[in-house]
């Protein structure tokens, strides 16, 4: 509803259709009077609509009041785009009301973004230049406040003539709004260079500070001002020097500290000029121990002078003395009963550890005390300067308070404490078995905070300490029997159990009570943690793993062991469903082989974390492919005994490598088990074999992304009336490919039928040779053995090219 | 400083403890001017906040360290406006005349 006025002729008062607008402070305790978030929006919108009108009629007269409204409203989220305009037109006024909330307008609505910005520069260009000092300054803040590049750039000359005004008003106004104008428009330098040198001569502290502000911000943007105003080092000195001696000041002083502001601000370009320049540094060294020394440091404002000269003191080059001065400085902060400077110290300790670390050492009992903060802010930074100040001396003593912080420290903070106390154990550990206490202790306390290295780290320490074999698994033993929760912690307790099962048992360890243990003990832990629905999928495979080791390891009989094994045969875990496959088999087949495959594993050597991985990763399954593979590796030697060699070359008395004996290459292949069945291939299947009923199949899959793989699946059937068992596939190729044959899907082809049994060969062929294939079957059908060897003719082309 | 929070933004070099002072420097000028700030004179009076921060402050950097110049600046600007408010007709204000 616009305003509409309406005239009436005649004497009475013209009268308004809308309701009077409402004052600023009337508008405020209406919002505020407004119980929910919806009343609110409406009381605003309505006003917004009123604010609407009235600029839209163009009342000058109650412009500024309405734009103080919009701005209200504006502070508290509401949309105020629509008044930017209006601070054009109350700028653009005489009045200085008009002006004065115009311009506030304009550091709050407008910006860069938006070109309408760019409008007010000529209002300004005519305050700055006419209008009288209140207004001046109105033109500067703003300016300084929002304005762009362009703006600075038109106004500059402006600005520079205000620079030499007598008034100190609007000089120390127009020297900040340099700097502004420098940090936008870094090519003003040159303008605003020249007069900095002489208004240090000032003695208005506005000024000086605003002077101090530009050379700073010149120095840091330009190596040439840099070197320009070393030339002033000594002046600054004395500047800050007389403050620091002069008395008491009621203008300026804040307890007992004259002009805090204007010291900090000298002396952090006295930083800036002392930085990596000798004799900068020396002309005010004497000035920077006068201040550290003799700062009044009851309150905060002193505090803040001297942290500022400890900050100083430590960038540039300054004598030993002043330095070591500096960090005792730091020192006495920490023992401050304010938070805020506690803070300070913490965080310039830090950064100040690496280049003066003896320095900073001395401090070492004050920041351990610093652990026991309640503020967060302030413990973690005293963790972090805790776990720097370690070193081989005092490793002990530190480890001490670090773990014990860490059993009560808060949540948030275990991660790092763990993982920084581990770092700290492997560079400075003074034995073995300090080493083996101390992650233990850690895996113990914080074990679902540590990272994931901190198993194979462990393992691998363990395994290299031989003399320590026994002690290991003892504690490990007695802390797994105590809690399995802790998954790293039971991981490697596992682990420990599996290898070192037998020394576990022997019950007699100088280093640890005699400890008696029974075989039933061991296994029921074991056993434990594998039905524990506590325990990671990855933790069930090493108590898995490990209970096999001990078959070998135990001297009672293994039933106890096999049952489990069986069991887990039909895990839904594929994984562990694997590995009891596997070790079932190792059970029931290959027996004879069980004791070499489950011997003590060898120490691997350390690269780093990555290759840890890898290694731990191959050396399992070195463990895994040699169940499998090693059975036909040997009857596959025989095979090719009996046939000849599908090669040219003569004379090959070595064992030829139908297999990939390196558990690095089992690792590729086992690791990377086709799950799920190749995608379908173009190449066309193949009919191989023949014999009252019983059929073999071959399907060939080329990978696209591995060009030198042939993926061959063979298939039996069983269409006749009695059932095909012991059914075994062996297979030879020539020796410059490469053949693996995986577990078949069983031994049984069941009559009319029944489920096929399929396996799966595996040729790499990275030279394209011609493929060729030798079979050997051996199965019963009809109540006799049957054994056919045979090459395999017509395999298509697109199966090696 | 009375149910009053500040938040101030800076940056990384910046002295945190002269931060501080900068903070209570700009309380003790509200309350000179407010007499016994509180919050209802912040919030009913915003824009002589910002106008006694504008002198205080410019451009982010520390522009008059003396409390007396301040206020004595917003005791003149004050003075200013109400001069420029000359009181107005009723036929004034409705642009009658």
């Amino acid at each position: 509803m616009p305003g509409q006025r309406v005239f009436l002729h005649s004497r009475t008062l013209p009268v308004r259709m809308v309701a009077p607008s409402l004052k600023l402070q009337d508008l405020i305790e209406e919002i505020r009077g407004a119980k929910t978030q919806a009343q609110e929006r409406e009381v605003i919108q309505k006003e917004c609509a009123h604010i609407r009108a009235s600029f839209r009629d163009g009342d000058p007269v109650h412009r500024h009041r309405q734009l103080a409204k919009l701005l209200y409203v504006h502070m508290l989220g509401y949309p105020a785009h629509f008044g930017q305009m209006e601070c054009l037109k109350l700028i653009a006024s005489s009045r200085f009301t008009d002006k004065r909330v115009g311009y506030l307008g304009a550091m709050l609505l407008l910006d860069e973004r938006h070109d309408a910005h760019l409008l007010i520069t000529n209002s300004i260009k005519n305050d700055l230049s006419q209008g009288i000092q209140p207004v001046q300054g109105l033109a500067l803040c703003t300016l300084s406040t929002m304005g762009s590049a362009e703006m600075c750039r038109d106004l500059a000359p402006e600005v520079e003539k205000l620079l030499l005004q007598p008034s100190p008003y609007v000089r120390k106004k127009a020297i900040l709004t340099a700097v502004h104008m420098i940090r936008k428009v870094p090519e003003l330098s040159s303008v605003f260079l020249p007069p900095c040198v002489h208004l240090l001569h000032e003695r208005h502290h506005g000024i000086l500070l605003g002077t101090i502000t530009l050379i700073t911000e010149l120095c840091e943007r330009s190596p040439a001002a840099l070197k320009h105003f070393r030339k002033v080092v000594p002046q600054l000195v004395q500047i800050l020097r007389t403050l620091v001696t002069t008395g008491y000041s009621t203008e300026h002083s804040i307890s007992g500290v004259s002009d805090p502001f204007l010291q900090v601000q000298i002396l952090r370009l006295l930083r800036i000029l002392g930085r990596n320049h000798e004799e900068s540094s020396e002309t005010m060294n004497d000035l920077l121990a006068q201040v550290a020394t003799n700062t009044d440091t009851s309150r905060n404002a002193g505090n803040a002078v001297l942290f500022e000269t400890v900050l100083t003191i430590m960038d540039i080059h300054s004598a030993a003395g002043l330095r070591v001065l500096a960090v005792n400085i730091l020192g006495r902060f920490l023992l401050n009963s304010d938070r805020n400077i506690r803070y300070v110290a913490l965080t310039s300790l830090l950064r100040l550890v690496q280049s003066d670390h003896s320095a900073v050492q001395r401090h070492r009992p004050t920041v351990v005390d610093c652990l026991q903060e309640t503020d967060a802010s302030l413990s973690r930074r005293a963790l972090e300067l805790s776990l720097a100040l370690v070193n081989s001396s005092n490793v002990r003593a530190m480890m001490q308070e670090l773990q014990a912080f860490l059993e009560s420290c808060p949540p948030d903070l275990r991660a790092d404490c763990a993982s920084g106390i581990l770092l700290a154990a492997e560079r400075f550990a003074p034995t073995k078995r300090w080493h083996i206490d101390t992650i233990l202790h850690v895996l113990t306390t914080a074990g679902t905070h540590v990272r994931d290295d901190a198993v194979a780290n462990l393992t691998q320490l363990i395994g290299g300490a031989q003399e320590l074999h026994a002690y290991s698994v003892r504690r490990l033993y007695n802390a797994l029997a105590e809690d399995i929760s802790q998954q790293p912690l039971v991981q490697v307790a596992a682990w420990c159990i599996g290898e070192y099962g037998d020394l576990l048992l022997e019950g007699n360890c100088e280093e640890i009570e005699p400890l008696q243990v029974d075989e039933e003990e061991v296994l029921a832990l074991l056993e434990k943690v594998l039905q524990s629905h506590m325990s990671l999928p990855a933790t069930r495979g090493y108590a898995l793993t490990a209970l096999m080791k001990l078959s070998t390891r135990l001297q009672g009989d293994n039933n106890r062991i096999r049952q489990v094994v069986s069991i887990y045969r039909s895990c839904l875990d594929v994984e562990l469903q694997q590995r009891a496959v596997e070790y079932d088999t190792l059970f029931r087949k290959y027996d004879h082989m069980r004791a070499a495959i489950l011997e003590k594993m060898p120490l691997v050597e350390r690269d780093g974390p990555q290759a840890d991985e890898e290694a731990k990763q191959s050396k399992e399954a070195a463990q895994l492919s040699e169940a499998a593979p090693a059975p036909t590796e040997s009857q596959a030697s025989q095979l090719l005994d009996l046939l000849d060699l599908l090669d040219r070359a003569s004379g090959d008395a070595q064992h030829p490598p139908p297999l990939d004996p390196s558990p690095g290459g089992a690792l590729v292949y086992l690791l990377d088990l086709p799950c799920a069945p190749p995608p379908p291939a173009p190449i066309p299947d193949l009919k191989v074999f023949e014999r009252e009923g019983v059929q073999l199949n071959l399907s060939f899959i080329r990978p696209p992304e591995n060009p030198a793989l042939l993926l061959i699946t063979i298939t039996a059937t069983n269409s006749s009336e009695g059932d095909v068992t012991n059914f075994i596939c062996q297979a030879a190729v020539p020796k410059s490919l490469q053949l693996q044959l995986q577990a078949p899907s069983g031994n049984t082809v069941p009559a009319r039928g029944g489920l096929p049994i399929t396996q799966l060969f595996r040729i790499l062929n990275p030279n394209k040779a011609p493929l060729r294939l030798k079979l050997r079957l051996t199965y019963n059908h009809f109540h006799q053995s049957v054994q056919e060897i045979f090459e395999v003719n017509n395999l298509p082309v697109e199966s090696w090219q | 400083y009375a149910s009053l929070y500040f938040c101030c933004a800076i940056e990384d070099q910046d002295n945190e403890l002269i931060t501080l002072e900068i903070i209570h420097r700009y309380v003790e000028l509200l309350d000179k001017y407010f007499g016994s700030v509180c919050e209802l004179d912040i919030i009913f009076n915003f824009e002589k906040a910002y106008f006694i921060l504008d002198e205080f402050l410019l451009g982010g950097e520390v522009q008059e360290t003396s409390k007396k110049n301040v206020l004595k600046a917003i005791e003149q600007a004050d003075l200013l406006q109400e001069e420029a408010e000359t009181p107005r007709s009723v036929l004034e204000e409705i642009g009658l005349t």
